[in-house]
């Protein structure tokens, strides 16, 4: 790892999350990681393998260290979101470890709207399964742009390249109808480290990379969007004290585009145009500021701008409607979409009222197939669907900014969220 | 943070002395800057405290310009709330969670900034950004809100409360660049000094009147630093001559234990932080 600050900033981060069915082995997987990339520590492995020799394992269970709850423990299985962190000298890594539960799928969704990569796990034993479509399709759904799919238990095959290729090109051949542009396939026995960190000894036919060396290497450059320029207002900082007794300032993250000092803006939905007189942080003034960065910008006019205004430039403006198409993903346990049913809609910093005018259709996960008969949806239900809002939303489509293009429902009775859409149109 | 102060009424940040609560500090300062923090500093005592950090906290408090609100578990002792543990050596970390609980309801705080870390721990490893408790402080597992981009849900009902841990993707690596590039004064333990301790369990326990030795024991010194702070009885210390951040960010970089690896509070059981948390510690 590098130690040196400037060394240590400059480092590459990739989120990537892991998904499989119950028992491909994933949190053997990455206990495989960071135990191979040495980010296991003394104590926390003491823990493990102590605990290992309470249940009877044989071997020390590298499940263990990513099973954090009880719950977890007592049945062998993970049931929420677990963030794991390591790096390699070449980059960082954020780990999102999503269960394979059916009922906890929605944490998949979660762990996916973040990731740059996913690694889905297939059992060389059993091939493609549902959980497997329904991940891979959640990855693209959620417009991540790579897929290492990891075909695991290879020792339980006896290594064997046809059953590799088999599951090779059923995978293939669902992945066809996907939307993502980079398939890996590996390999690998996560038990036993083969293709993880280093190359097999027991599968001199594979002549791909492992998994590490193919997690450190992917290119992750063109996340963010840099040509809309899109700030939505977060916060308005107004001092009151004597030395900034006139200050304005409208702080936030920027979601897409560049921001300089004298750009022509349009603040929506006021319409209200003015120029940017400084782009600032608490170190002084910024040439420049683009996505992801947060800072704080002041204009040469003194406009009405509050928290959930977007500050966009003047010769590209989003889309700026109360009609929204959007793909639902449904979270709630507890209720069922209702159609015209009322909800509280999240979108950057705005929060509005919405109706759900319509649902058009479910996707069935294992066909991607339209299913219009079928009106009911619940949890892990994905739908189109069609919104009213109270008020215009500015937004772009999720394909082109997944920050301006992304949602969450929020049921108002409970407060919870039961819902993250992708907008369409 | 900005998303804390606009979505809630009346949030605070729970201030322990620790580098990671300095550090959300310095994020608040810059977040709101050039106005003041929306939102005052609130510290969980437990009057066990090293002395230093007590006297960093009161200075930095000044510095800021913030409000500084404290919680006194002496005083939930003194008023019959809650009972010291018996035995030679008590901690008081789980009596942090009534002291802390009755500082929110006295107060009603919406919601508290924590500077939790989702690497520290295996049950912080699940936690939210931002974390529902209902009215009794209470976190349950099974049922966190999902938390997808970079959207966070505070909608609550009347009582109920959030804990929001801005650092959850932080390392410790990642808090010791950001105090190096960003130059944070830290308090003088986190820096090898000489000090007597006392080696129980394969952890180091700085000298303090609340330490009682046990058979066998006895006070040693040598050169030690903290690398979590918290409470005297339970913060173990590191022997280190790490004197200055860059030799400290190579000293994490090397090592072998996990930072809370000399927290005795965590040692007491396999899921003891999980169970503390589900009581409503942060």
């Amino acid at each position: 790892m590098s130690t040196d600050t400037k060394g240590y900033l400059d480092m590459d981060l990739l989120r990537f999350t892991t998904a499989g069915s119950v028992d491909d082995g994933k949190s053997t997987l990455i206990g495989r990681l960071l135990y191979d990339c040495k980010s296991i520590f003394e104590d926390q492995w003491e823990a493990v393998e102590q605990s290992s020799k309470q249940r009877g394992d044989e071997n020390v269970n590298l499940a263990l260290l990513t099973d954090g709850l009880r719950s977890e423990r007592e049945q062998g299985i993970t049931i929420d979101v677990a963030y794991r962190y390591f790096a390699t000298p070449k980059r960082k890594f954020i780990i999102a470890d999503t269960p394979g539960h059916i009922q906890y799928t929605r944490n998949m969704v979660t762990g996916a709207s973040t990731a740059n990569l996913a690694i889905i796990l297939i059992d060389a034993r059993n091939g493609v399964i549902e959980q497997t479509c329904r991940h891979s399709f959640i990855s693209s759904l959620l417009q991540i742009q790579h897929i290492v799919v990891c075909v695991n238990k290879m020792d339980l095959v006896d290594w064997s390249e046809d059953q590799f290729n088999k599951v090779v090109s059923q995978y293939k051949e669902f992945a066809s109808r996907l939307d993502v542009p980079h398939i890996d396939f590996i390999p690998i026995s996560a038990l036993l480290g083969d293709n993880v960190v280093d190359h097999s000894e027991n599968m001199d036919w594979y002549k791909g990379s492992p998994l590490l060396y193919t997690l450190e290497n992917v290119y992750i450059g063109n996340e963010h969007n840099h040509v809309d320029a899109r700030f939505p207002v977060q916060w308005v900082i107004r001092p009151h004290s004597d030395e900034y007794h006139d200050f304005r300032g409208y702080a936030g993250r920027v979601a897409g585009g560049v921001f300089k000092q004298g750009d022509e803006i349009t603040v929506l939905p006021s319409g209200f145009q003015s120029r940017i007189k400084r782009v600032h942080d608490i170190k002084g003034d910024l040439e420049e500021a683009f996505a992801p960065m947060s800072v704080t910008l002041t204009l040469e006019d003194e406009i009405d701008i509050s928290r959930g205004n977007m500050i966009v430039k003047q010769n590209n403006p989003p889309e700026s409607s109360q009609q929204i198409e959007a793909m639902l993903v449904w979270f709630s346990s507890q209720t069922d979409l209702i159609e015209r049913g009322r909800y509280t809609i999240r979108h950057t910093t705005n929060e509005v009222k919405c109706l759900l005018k319509e649902m058009k259709y479910k996707v069935d996960i294992n066909t991607l197939h339209k299913v219009e008969n079928d009106r009911n949806v619940g949890l892990n239900d994905i739908a189109r669907v069609s919104l009213q809002t109270s008020a215009p939303i500015h937004f772009d489509r999720y394909r082109r900014n997944r920050v301006t293009g992304s949602f969450v429902l929020i049921d108002e009775q409970s407060n919870n969220t039961v819902a993250a859409g992708m907008i369409i149109n | 943070m900005r998303e804390v102060a606009a979505q809630f009424g009346k949030p605070a940040l729970l201030f322990s002395g620790g580098k990671d609560s300095i550090v959300m500090v310095r994020l608040a300062q810059k977040a709101f800057w050039p106005a003041k923090l929306p939102f005052p500093l609130v510290h969980v005592d437990t009057g066990h405290n090293f002395g230093e950090t007590i006297q960093f906290r009161d200075d930095l408090v000044k510095d800021v310009g913030g409000d500084l609100v404290i919680a006194s578990v002496q005083e939930e002792i003194d008023a019959g709330r809650v009972k010291e543990e018996p035995g030679l050596n008590p901690s008081r970390n789980r009596l942090q969670i009534p002291a802390l609980l009755n500082v929110i309801g006295k107060n009603n705080y919406d919601a508290c900034l924590g500077g939790a870390r989702r690497d520290e721990e295996k049950a912080r490893a699940k936690e939210r950004f931002f974390s529902h408790r209902n009215s009794f402080g209470e976190w349950d597992p099974k049922n966190q809100r999902p938390e997808l981009w970079n959207l966070f849900n505070g909608k609550m009902d009347f009582g109920e409360n959030f804990r929001v841990f801005p650092l959850s993707n932080w390392t410790e690596m990642d808090v010791w660049q950001y105090i190096k590039l960003e130059d944070i004064p830290l308090p003088s333990i986190y820096f090898s000094h000489n000090r007597e301790f006392v080696r129980r369990s394969n952890i180091l326990l700085g000298k303090c009147e609340n330490i009682t030795l046990l058979e066998g024991e006895k006070w040693e010194s040598g050169n030690v630093r903290c690398r979590t702070v918290g409470d005297m009885t339970c913060t173990g210390m590191v022997e280190s001559v790490a004197n200055n951040v860059d030799d400290i960010i190579e000293e994490v970089a090397a090592a072998r234990q996990t930072e809370r690896g000399g927290r005795a509070d965590d040692k007491r059981s396999e899921t003891a932080m999980e169970d503390r948390k589900k009581e409503g510690y942060f």
